[in-house]
């Protein structure tokens, strides 16, 4: 089943569930027709589709709406906020090509902030599936959930078989606990293959894909990164209100310090281009954030490492 | 509609209209927006809508939505006038102990969604409107926008979008008393022809005098004003309407009056006696 599949039967098995996009079809295209009733295309009006959408829930709909991460993220923020948000309505928001998947649409469709955004709207749920599996591991939950959700819709194909889903529940790999990566959405894949290589240099190396970034297992994310000589954070958006943000924030609460290595967009929009392109150019090629990670490891060796290594 | 059908809505209206007057102390409101669509209001509660304090929950109910939230005094008070908002809970506004403040919000009963940021409710109403078409229900979704409200483009883009789906149970009603929060709409962003740019947006458009009840009720009696079509009622109305000391006064938006001052206006609402206004003027919110 993909990512269509699972919708539509959602759908035809509760008619409660309307489909609708500000007519960005790429990941719905092949099931409007069968939707009936249940699909709803608003044209290109992300706002309208937020507000409708909001209308719908309070009909006791539930709507998935789609459209470009960063229209859907921006030119509707106040839109997702109001009438969403503060009605706390049920409705999944699916932004389509965020992070480095915009590849060459250049920075009008760069959704970098994206989850900065929507992690300032209390009690909305953020998904960001690492690729093609995740998103339908994690679907179905989401799907039936209560909570406003925003997901960084990714369908980039899979190299491994990821573990069932939990909403809030990150996926752990590896219990080794020099270095500690975090990661979410497609940047997940190179991380691993990094840890692949980190491990046949020695240096022994743990992967969490998130998964979710709202809600968080906050304890559980604090025992992990408590008990590891080096925190890596790695993702395809600003440095500042994301994945970082978070794990300093709940450091910052446990009164904990450590050295954080992070690997994320430092107050700029990337270089517009191929998915391939963009990542070396980006510097998280996993070649990459294995000699970020060996660099960082020698500049704080004599400060940090040798004490964590020993624990 | 018979003479004394119109009596009994001037009445009712006399009583909402001084129910708003006196939210206009300690803290204030939007005077003047309130009592333009007051007429409005306490029409559609309290001979149209089929809301009531027993059916508020039920799925096939009228759906009202004020797209203007800051003239919710006339709102709370009309809730009051049929009885489906406790009348000593208006005393509330503004205190700590309830929650009727200056913008419409769902913790009070009767009121349907929150707004106050405006061109919101006109794409929420179409949700709502979309989903009672699918349903084949007969209900009406109405939505009151200002006209400066009209400034915002999201509402032209609701009604492309509610036109395409031929939501014809959907009924925006504009309150036209053509001022927004600072100056006289056409002093800004003139929007006359307003009937001509809402028909080139697909609608159906009827033009009123929103303060006569013959008119309102004629033209809501009327509806839809075409199959398949948003019907649209520009009711043209007097900011301020009932208080000739505020009318059509730009610096009077937002009013925090003395009690001397509230006691005063109580008295013009009756007589057309102009109050003695000392307060201050221009009042930002």
């Amino acid at each position: 089943m993909n990512y269509q599949d699972i919708l539509l039967k959602l759908a035809k098995g509760n008619e409660d569930y309307i489909i609708m996009t500000a007519e960005n079809r790429a990941a719905i295209r092949n099931i409007t027709e069968e939707l009936g009733n249940q699909f709803l295309d608003t044209g290109i009006t992300e706002q309208t589709l937020a507000g409708t959408a909001a209308g719908l829930a309070l009909r006791g709909r539930k709507p998935i709406i789609h459209a470009l991460a960063t229209f859907l993220t921006m030119r509707a923020y106040e839109f997702i906020r109001t009438d969403i948000g503060v009605a706390d309505l049920p409705v999944k928001l699916v932004g389509c090509f965020p992070g480095f998947l915009s590849e060459a649409n250049g920075p009008t469709h760069q959704a970098v902030e994206d989850i900065a955004l929507m992690r300032t709207i209390p009690n909305m749920h953020i998904f960001c599936p690492s690729d093609k599996d995740d998103l339908i591991k994690g679907i179905k939950d989401i799907a039936e959930s209560n909570n406003p959700t925003y997901i960084r819709y990714n369908d980039q194909a899979s190299h491994i078989k990821h573990k069932p889903f939990k909403i809030g529940e990150p996926e752990i790999f590896g219990t080794d606990r020099e270095v500690t990566i975090l990661t979410y959405g497609f940047l997940f894949n190179q991380a691993f293959w990094a840890s692949d290589i980190l491990a046949s240099k020695g240096i022994k190396c743990r992967v969490i894909n998130l998964r979710m970034l709202n809600p968080i297992n906050k304890n559980l994310i604090y025992q992990l990164c408590s008990d590891s000589g080096l925190i890596v954070t790695i993702e395809d958006h600003y440095k500042y209100g994301g994945l970082y943000s978070i794990i300093a924030e709940i450091f910052i609460e446990q009164n904990y310090s450590c050295p954080v290595l992070p690997i994320a967009l430092e107050n700029k929009w990337f270089k517009p281009l191929l998915l391939n392109d963009v990542i070396r150019h980006e510097k998280m090629h996993p070649i990459d954030i294995v000699n970020k990670i060996e660099n960082y490891l020698l500049r704080v060796k004599n400060e940090y490492f040798t004490e964590w290594s020993t624990v | 509609m018979s003479d004394l059908d119109i009596k009994h809505l001037e009445e009712a209206s006399l009583r909402v209209r001084e129910d708003v007057i006196r939210m206009s102390v300690n803290g204030g409101c939007f005077l003047g927006a309130s009592l333009s669509c007051t007429d409005l209001i306490v029409y559609l509660y309290k001979n149209f809508l089929n809301i009531n304090p027993e059916n508020l929950k039920d799925p096939k109910r009228d759906y009202f939505f004020l797209s203007k939230g800051h003239d919710v005094p006339a709102l709370y008070a009309a809730l009051a006038e049929v009885g489906i908002l406790e009348r000593s809970r208006l005393k509330n506004h503004l205190k700590e102990n309830d929650n009727i403040y200056w913008h419409p919000n769902r913790k009070v009963p009767g009121i349907e969604f929150h707004s106050g940021s405006l061109g919101h409710l006109l794409s929420v109403a179409a949700g709502v409107a979309y989903d009672c078409k699918v349903k084949q229900l007969n209900n009406k979704i109405i939505v009151i926008v200002g006209d400066g409200e009209l400034n915002e483009g999201s509402n032209w883009e609701a009604l492309l979008v509610a036109n395409s789906y031929k939501l014809d149970n959907l009924i925006v009603i504009v309150d036209r008393n053509e001022f927004q929060a600072n100056m006289m709409t056409e002093d800004l962003l003139p929007l006359n022809p307003l009937d001509k740019k809402f028909e080139a947006f697909g609608c159906e458009v009827k033009n009123i005098d929103g303060h006569m009840f013959e008119d309102i009720d004629y033209a809501l009696n009327k509806l839809p004003y075409s199959k398949d079509k948003v019907s649209v009622l520009i009711a043209n109305t007097v900011r301020g309407k009932g208080l000739p000391s505020i009318e059509k006064r730009a610096d009077r938006w937002f009013c925090n009056f003395s009690e001397d001052e509230i006691n005063s206006l109580l008295n013009e609402l009756h007589t057309r006696i102009k109050s003695n206004l000392t307060s201050e003027k221009l009042f930002v919110r």
